[in-house]
């Protein structure tokens, strides 16, 4: 198959492919890749707490709070898939140029909500590991690296607040009667 | 993923939970003050009074007195091996391999004093107790039937980890004290190559951190081998040969180490490095008595920095030298304190905090 061939058949595909399919693959994203994240995090956060609460147990009602930034990464995610999920609705070939875009927002939005999570919730937890190990050395950086993992976790905030603007420009044509 | 930078993302899923563990462990360490109350005790119950105090509490608890010092260091040593008995059998691949690569270096240091006891018509149970458990294997005990090195290869040593190491010193010579030195030099080389090699392999933080401490510990070695060949019938190709061929001094520092007759003249080819040229300095002309310590001192220096790295295994390795300098620590005070010599207790100790 050739070239042209070849770039015509997935330009085709990807240009017919109904915008209720790019809006639901958005919102799959959006909260499958969330949750991916939150879950790197909080493992990479709990076994390090395991570990050190051994010889400091001290450390292991403080070091929750860790755990709970990661899964706040999550909760972003099934928000707006939540917020995505509202704005679909079917439509029917030939599709009007304003559900492509509508389908295409959708996407895109997902797309961003879903992946600042992904590395919110690793970059969170990373540091969630590193603040369980300091404090059981020193009680007193606890708070010191919480205010960092606090920058951290904004990082995702940034990806829902772009993604719900995102979504806004989602206006299906109105009841097309076809 | 450790070899592109992101150990960060993975390592924890095998190695999280005992980085935190050996972390633990670490906090347990003696500092300043405590060795300042040691320093200060009349007797060894007094110690193990201190002591008590310390993650070593449990061990001496039961201990009637009299103490001896034999009794401290022996229940230290029995410390750290049940922790890293811990560790090792919470430990996946890789980080297996690695723990049981540092225990290597007291398997060599038991099969050397086996050979030398034996020797010297000792009883062999009575070595036994003196080996480092860490370094025990099976067939330890019938080491003592071993007439020359190749037979030592070939009954006993072939199903041990040592066993590649051994291939560049199978000889069928009769075994002496020169020859059994040269041997652990060897085997030692070649477990420090093969060590560095691994590391090298692991990629990341732990190839970082770990090259440089084993690089050290090559350097000081070659350090040593030339300073107690001096005046020896070893040639300076005998002596080059039992240089690690990695390190900071390889390779042009080996060459003039391997040219060096008295102990100015290792100075000399040492001031060329930085790092060295620091330790040297702290000692004054014709003095090597204090370069074990000041080696020592710098070890410690660089073991205690790795801790300041996450997600990597070289602090598996520092937890376990700093633990056993502290127990050369703690040998050195009760046996100041037990032979009355107080005004030298600060000649031996190499604090950590």
């Amino acid at each position: 198959m050739g070239f042209v061939a070849w770039w015509y058949a997935w330009t085709h595909a990807l240009l017919y492919m109904s915008p209720y399919i790019y809006s639901a693959i958005g919102i799959a994203i959006s909260i499958g890749v969330s949750v991916l994240g939150a879950s790197w995090g909080i493992y990479i956060t709990g076994s390090s707490l395991l570990g050190a609460a051994i010889k400091a147990p001290r450390i292991t009602s403080k070091n929750l709070i860790s755990v709970i930034f990661c899964e706040a990464v999550a909760i972003y995610g099934v928000i707006v898939a939540i917020i995505l999920q509202t704005k679909l609705e079917a439509t029917k070939q030939p599709f009007h140029p304003d559900s492509m875009r509508a389908g295409y927002s959708l996407f895109a939005s997902g797309i961003i909500v879903g992946f600042a999570n992904l590395l919110c919730g690793l970059c969170v937890g990373i540091i969630g590991s590193s603040c369980a190990l300091s404090d059981a050395q020193n009680s007193t950086l606890f708070v010191k690296i919480l205010v960092i993992e606090i920058f951290g976790s904004a990082l995702g905030l940034f990806g829902v607040i772009v993604g719900i603007i995102m979504s806004s420009q989602a206006t299906w044509p109105a009841a097309v009667v076809a | 993923m450790s070899m592109y930078g992101f150990e960060a993302m993975n390592f924890n899923v095998d190695a999280g939970y005992l980085e935190a563990i050996v972390r633990g462990y670490r906090s347990g360490l003696l500092t300043s003050a405590d060795y300042n109350n040691l320093c200060q005790c009349e007797t060894l119950d007094d110690i193990k009074m201190h002591l008590g105090a310390t993650d070593y509490g449990p061990y001496l608890a039961n201990e009637p007195s009299p103490l001896h010092t034999a009794t401290i260091v022996e229940k230290c040593t029995q410390k750290l091996v049940d922790e890293y008995n811990h560790m090792l059998t919470q430990a996946t691949e890789p980080l297996s391999t690695f723990l049981e690569y540092i225990t290597y270096g007291h398997m060599i240091d038991n099969v050397v004093l086996i050979v030398t006891g034996t020797l010297h018509e000792r009883d062999v149970h009575e070595l036994l107790e003196k080996c480092h458990p860490l370094g025990l294997f099976d067939s330890i005990a019938t080491l003592a039937v071993a007439q020359n090195m190749r037979e030592l290869y070939r009954l006993v040593l072939v199903d041990t980890p040592l066993a590649p190491y051994f291939s560049e010193c199978i000889t069928s010579e009769d075994l002496d004290d020169m020859n059994i030195e040269i041997m652990r030099n060897t085997l030692y080389k070649a477990y420090l190559e093969d060590f560095y090699r691994f590391c090298q392999k692991l990629g990341g933080a732990t190839s970082t951190i770990m090259c440089d401490l084993l690089a050290f510990e090559a350097d000081r070695r070659a350090v040593n081998i030339t300073i107690n060949s001096i005046g020896t019938e070893l040639t300076r190709d005998d002596r080059r040969k039992l240089y690690s061929k990695f390190g900071m001094l390889y390779p042009y520092g080996h060459e003039e180490l391997a040219a060096c007759d008295d102990f100015d003249a290792v100075r000399g080819a040492m001031e060329k490095y930085p790092p060295y040229q620091a330790i040297f300095s702290k000692l004054s002309f014709g003095e090597s008595q204090m370069l074990d310590k000041a080696f020592y001192e710098e070890e410690v220096k660089r073991l205690t920095l790795s801790f300041e790295q996450q997600f990597h295994y070289a602090v598996f390795f520092a937890y376990m030298r700093l633990r056993e300098q502290e127990t050369r620590n703690l040998m050195w005070i009760s046996e100041c304190v037990a032979q009355n010599q107080k005004s030298r207790i600060h000649d031996g100790i190499v604090m950590t905090f």
